[in-house]
């Protein structure tokens, strides 16, 4: 393993404290592990907070900041952060208009948010909880975990943070993320494993012209194995299975999101075909993003996420937006 | 069994999985996200701190200190999962100083009653209740046949192990594994093989130390 860190223990603080240092619209405190913004809660507005396993960097923390997060509570690689820690974030950006936990749908995720926000009732907080679950690769039914929670959110922050900034209730902010979850649907795809710095060595081996069809963001197999393919193959394979879910149609917003180790170039090969494809279809991307959102430590591969857009929707994602990771308009 | 035998059973707990920290992390980067491992040995050795810490007179009190810790120190599900079982466990004790064998049967089935409400887990879903069930049930038929607390909790252990052995041909229908199908069968689930280390600890500590 060739990594750059001090140890596998410290990752997590280490990068905290480089969070901190480098960017003074944040503040980080370590010892809870949650990154909020300076200034303390905006009165009257909802406070939103997200959180989840590290690793998937800029994904949270980076998103703190005006238009998205008010905070992000980041656990161990790959682990949930623990109730205690929400809880301090929701206390942390509770103005009085209540809170929104963004949570992404696994196990662990689900379980100590659901324990967070009993914590935070407790407190007499108002506390509302949007569970993203975008990821078509896993086969969705009653008897699973159900979906992966994956790149929408990033669009269910950036929307619902907008909504929040502009001053709405809790209920729309609420209603709002889970209008944007309903209307997303996610696929990812790795050529390479990632390695959990504790762990030490890769979660799965990969061959050399083999890719992973239908990964999640956690090192965590696929759908199946497939051999490599031109770009062109691999992103309809992506596309053909959001399309079966929730056929494209009408003004779509697209991220082409690489998994930590994808170089720039090959996320631009990978859109392009994903614009002809969409384009074929009759859709129209009027909105997109390309580059590392919601990555997988430095597992080379993408993932695509297509949201179907309303006019509303398109409004509150051209709305300003300040953070480390995402900044227009201001 | 007193305060000092629950602790004793921790720190047994914590020794084995410390020891077996890279097998349970290998278990799940077959079909998780390869932390399982680390995240309980984390736990444990957290419970170690806090049990030296804190004055813990009755086993109920080391039980919901040890609960406690997993649930603020670990995350992912297995901290939740395995807080709420000692948890459950130790409130079903109350401030009893000294459990018998029928105590310790009633504190196993209130956490796999916990485990269970938290983790809408059933039995042969491939997770730690396909180890926990079959011990908590193989514990109540020993004691109800008459046997002594170091069969008892022998029969608990061979049962635990034998349901995590019996996981490898499961598919996954809850928690991380379960994104993988099918591609779940073959592997032995990690959290009812942390399940069965340490329930092979209870064993263990009770062959040490009741007599």
């Amino acid at each position: 393993m060739k990594k750059l860190i001090n140890s596998p223990d410290s990752v997590v603080t280490d990068a905290l404290a480089g969070i901190a240092a480098a960017h003074p619209g944040l503040a980080v405190d370590i010892e809870n592990k949650v990154i909020t913004r300076t200034g303390g809660p905006t009165p009257g507005k909802v406070g939103l907070v997200s959180g989840g396993g590290s690793g998937h960097e800029p994904l949270h923390g980076g998103f703190v900041g005006y238009g998205m997060l008010d905070a992000a509570c980041p656990g161990e690689v790959f682990t949930s952060p623990v109730p205690d820690q929400m809880l301090v974030a929701t206390r942390a950006v509770n103005a009085g208009a209540g809170v929104l936990h963004v949570v992404k749908n696994y196990t662990g995720d689900v379980l100590n948010f659901q324990m967070a926000a009993e914590l935070a009732d407790d407190d007499g907080i108002e506390v509302a909880s949007v569970v993203v679950n975008d990821d078509v690769a896993v086969q969705d039914s009653l008897y699973t975990a159900g979906r992966r929670g994956v790149g929408a959110t990033v669009f269910v922050e950036k929307i619902a943070g907008a909504l929040a900034e502009r001053g709405a209730a809790l209920a729309d902010v609420a209603a709002v993320a889970a209008e944007v979850n309903e209307r997303t649907r996610s696929f990812g795809v790795a050529l390479t494993s990632c390695t959990v710095p504790a762990a030490g060595k890769p979660t799965f081996d990969l061959g050399e012209t083999e890719i992973e069809l239908g990964i999640g963001i956690h090192g965590e197999p696929g759908r199946l194995r497939a051999p490599l393919a031109p770009a062109s193959e691999i992103a309809a394979v992506a596309l053909d299975a959001i399309h079966a879910d929730v056929p494209l149609s009408g003004d779509v917003l697209v991220m082409v999101n690489g998994m930590g180790g994808t170089p720039l170039i090959e996320l631009y090969v990978v859109y392009n075909e994903m614009h002809k494809y969409i384009t074929a279809k009759g859709a129209r991307i009027t909105r997109n993003l390309v580059g590392n959102y919601i990555t997988s430590l430095e597992m080379q591969g993408f993932s695509v996420t297509v949201c179907q857009l309303t006019e509303s929707l398109a409004d509150l994602w051209d709305a300003a937006v300040d953070t480390p990771a995402l900044r227009w308009g201001r | 069994m007193d305060a000092a035998f629950f602790r004793a059973w921790l720190a047994e707990a914590g020794t084995v999985i410390e020891s077996q920290r890279d097998h349970l992390t290998q278990l799940d980067a077959a079909i998780g996200d390869a932390d399982h491992g680390i995240n309980l040995a984390r736990g444990f050795s957290a419970i170690a701190a806090a049990l030296d810490q804190a004055a813990t007179p009755t086993p109920g009190s080391v039980l919901i200190l040890a609960g406690s810790t997993l649930i603020s120190k670990v995350g992912g599900a297995s901290g939740p999962l395995y807080g709420m079982a000692l948890r459950q466990a130790g409130k079903t004790l109350g401030d009893t100083a000294d459990a018998g064998l029928p105590e310790l049967g009633a504190c196993l089935e209130a956490a796999l009653a916990g485990v269970q409400k938290l983790g809408a887990a059933r039995e042969g879903e491939k997770t730690m209740v396909d180890a926990l069930a079959p011990a908590v049930a193989a514990l109540q038929k020993a004691i109800s046949e008459g046997a002594g607390t170091v069969d008892a909790l022998a029969a608990a252990a061979a049962a635990a192990a034998a349901g995590a052995q019996a996981t490898i041909s499961m598919q996954a229908l809850k928690g991380r594994a379960s994104y993988l199908g099918p591609r779940s069968v073959g592997h032995e689930d990690p959290g009812a093989a942390s399940t069965a280390i340490i329930m092979g600890a209870l064993s263990e500590v009770a062959q040490q130390q009741v007599t």
